[in-house]
């Protein structure tokens, strides 16, 4: 046996023990980031899940043609609806006399009952003068008590919720008056006071808008800054690398510094309307640019040279070889670029905190330039507020801004497939 | 090869450092004539003072060890060295007596009229028929469906490829073999008709087999094209070329009919190259 074997085969079994360490690292922090992303999930979707139902209470409500008639949107605001909710429950609850008991009684539905009973009366004009069966929303301690969040062991007095207002609830529920229906406002309403009235529809709308300002903006102005970049200016140009080095500091910039410049900007300067949809996609636009101009050179770099030579070879200028060659091939992976910074752009709040989209809008917005809000600033706002009731909605519209990111990250793979497959 | 040289055929009064020219580089009735044509990249000059004339349908063979310069003259005859970063060219260069570096010329047009088949067969992402078929779309040689029909039919034939493609013209070409997607590149150049075809080391990355297609079509095309191909391989400019020009580092150091140079090279630096003394 020569030497040189002797010397390897003494150091083989280190040299595997080190490899098998090695992938052993890997693993470890394969599963630990996965443990972190299981840990993330699950407990926003434990606590957020309950959030999509809502505890629904059925009364029977003597439509009074005194009041109600005409049954106009213009009357009806004026009518004491209110009232005839109150006069439901007092009729389902007859043994109560006392003033408090009565408070705690109008308390097992929420505020938004008279609404819910416009909307009725406005839907139904034919059966006023009857008694009907209407579903309004339970008040927030009645949907948290129903939901388990109330833990019975509590004394009464620390509760919010009292152990007559318990005995109530079990009357209703044993006469099929008490269910968790699905939660339909929450997607439908705009912001509220009242957690169980408080939905995600202007945070949601406030941010599809954004994006797709964003992406009509950013996603052309950075490939044409690219491809300008990549394939026609001049190289060792002194313009041309400050022009780089500045739009490489620029992806580094912190947000916030971006909400300053769009306010002074946009709104300073141009004077468009704040909170709007459009100044914030605006403002996002300029955060997401250099990462879409970043990613966009690093697809057309990574494009064979062969192919615009084979092309510019065969007499094809230089804006065919890049249209019809190079951008094609380059397309994934400037798409690819484009989600990652939009997807940065979704879930950012403090450039919106600086253009005032951290307002308390109830309407949902018709256009981009009506006030809106973002998902990311709805929870932030949320998890600020003090009632029990957001704490479940803030997870809630955790979830929705994350299944809304995995749906715009699906389309991107989606997509650069289908375009991949052109070969 | 064809002959092995055992002594030295070289003129006496010539030195190894003498980087003249040897041989008439002048012909009657040229394609090409380039007069004192030098090339920079950057500060670093890579070609020194090149005389050359390239015939009507001839293959001329540039030979030379790496780093010659060989690629770097024949980048200049359809001015390919203009998208190179620093890359300058002085000197004369004429296609028919039109000066190709004069600013009137259009790069489209001159290469159009001068293809060039590169070193790595290089087809596009596309189908066979959308490879062929690119550069007369984009310069409307074809009226209609048909006649670009007919064009990139005759063009693979031509290329010796029709035979094996005609029922999978819609097929990538990336699925090509490598001789057969060079040959495709060699369809795609011939395409637009083009007067000179230039063969950058066109089967360096091939097999044995595939090569002889190729140097097969290369003696095919004469018929029809001026070729310049610059190769690495002597046996295959003896081949396939009947003028040789070798080059070293940066020089034109011997130029004249193949059968002569390989058989009585006059430089002593030719016949160290052929005979593979060096390079």
């Amino acid at each position: 046996m020569n030497k040189t074997l002797e010397t390897v085969q003494a150091g083989l079994a280190r040299r595997r023990r080190r490899e098998s360490r090695f992938r052993w690292y890997g693993r470890i922090a394969i599963f630990v980031s996965l443990a972190f992303l299981a840990m993330l999930i699950v407990s926003i979707v434990a606590r957020g899940h309950k959030a999509f139902w809502q505890t629904e209470i059925a009364i029977d409500v003597f439509l009074d043609p005194e009041e109600l008639t005409p049954p106009t949107r213009e009357h009806l605001a004026k009518a004491d609806l209110t009232g005839l909710i109150k006069q439901s429950l007092r009729q389902m609850f007859p043994e109560v006399r006392q003033r408090r008991r009565k408070r705690a009684l109008y308390r097992l539905v929420s505020s938004a009952a008279p609404y819910q009973l416009r909307d009725y009366v406005l839907a139904h004009p034919d059966r006023i003068g009857q008694t009907v069966r209407l579903w309004v929303l339970a008040g927030a301690d009645v949907d948290l008590y129903q939901k388990g969040y109330v833990d019975p062991e509590t004394p009464e007095s620390e509760r919010r919720i009292k152990d007559y207002q318990i005995a109530w609830l079990r009357k209703l529920e044993s006469e099929g008056r008490l269910v968790l229906r699905f939660n339909r406002g929450f997607f439908l309403n705009g912001d509220s006071r009242e957690p169980e009235q408080a939905g995600i529809q202007v945070a949601f709308r406030g941010s599809l808008y954004m994006m797709v300002v964003t992406f009509a903006l950013s996603f052309p102005l950075g490939i044409a800054a690219a491809i300008y970049l990549e394939e026609f200016a001049p190289r060792n140009n002194v313009w041309v690398d400050l022009i780089e080095i500045n739009i490489n500091n620029l992806a580094a910039v912190p947000s916030i510094v971006f909400g300053l410049l769009g306010l002074a900007v946009f709104i300073g300067w141009f004077g468009l309307p704040r909170s709007t949809p459009l100044v914030g996609g605006l403002t996002l636009t300029l955060m997401t640019l250099p990462t879409v101009i970043i990613a966009s050179r690093a697809a057309l770099k990574a494009v064979p040279p062969s192919i615009r030579y084979a092309a510019l070879g065969i007499g094809a200028s230089r804006v065919q070889t890049v249209f019809h060659h190079v951008l094609p091939l380059a397309m994934p992976g400037m798409l690819t670029g484009a989600i990652i910074g939009m997807a940065r752009a979704l879930g950012e709040t403090a450039p919106l905190l600086m253009i005032g989209m951290v307002a308390f809008i109830v309407d949902p917005p018709q256009s981009l330039l009506d006030p809106a809000t973002a998902l990311p600033v709805q929870i932030y706002l949320w998890a600020d507020s003090p009632e029990r009731g957001f704490v479940e909605r803030t997870s809630a519209a955790i979830i929705v801004l994350l299944l809304f990111l995995g749906i715009m990250n699906l389309a991107a793979v989606l997509l650069r497939k289908r375009l991949e497959r052109r070969w | 090869m064809n002959t092995v040289i055992t002594e030295r055929h070289t003129t006496p009064d010539l030195e190894t450092d003498d980087h003249r020219t040897v041989g008439d580089y002048t012909l009657a009735e040229p394609r090409f004539t380039c007069r004192h044509v030098n090339v920079f990249y950057g500060d670093k000059q890579a070609l020194f003072d090149i005389n050359l004339d390239i015939g009507q349908r001839e293959v001329i063979a540039l030979i030379g060890p790496s780093g010659c310069g060989k690629s770097t003259f024949l980048r200049c005859l359809n001015r390919m060295n203009d998208i190179i970063e620093g890359c300058r060219v002085e000197g004369d260069i004429r296609l028919d007596d039109q000066d190709i570096y004069a600013k009137e010329m259009d790069p489209v047009l001159l290469r159009a009229r001068v293809g060039m088949v590169f070193q790595k067969p290089n087809p596009f992402p596309k189908s066979i028929y959308d490879n062929v078929a690119y550069g007369p779309r984009i310069h409307g040689l074809a009226a209609n469906r048909t006649e670009l029909d007919e064009i990139v039919e005759t063009s693979l034939k031509r290329a010796g490829l029709w035979k094996e493609v005609k029922d999978r013209l819609d097929h990538p070409a990336t699925g090509l073999s490598g001789g057969q997607q060079q040959r495709l590149c060699i369809a795609r150049t011939i395409a637009v008709n083009p007067e000179v075809v230039l063969m950058d080391e066109p089967c360096s990355a091939l097999d044995p087999i595939a090569t002889a297609t190729i140097e097969q079509l290369i003696d095919e095309l004469r018929s029809r094209y001026t070729i310049v191909i610059v190769t690495h391989s002597m046996q295959q400019a003896a081949r396939v070329s009947q003028r040789t020009a070798y080059f070293h580092m940066g020089r034109l150091i011997e130029v004249g009919e193949t059968t002569e140079i390989f058989t009585n090279p006059r430089h002593p630096l030719t016949e160290d190259y052929i005979t593979g003394r060096f390079g």
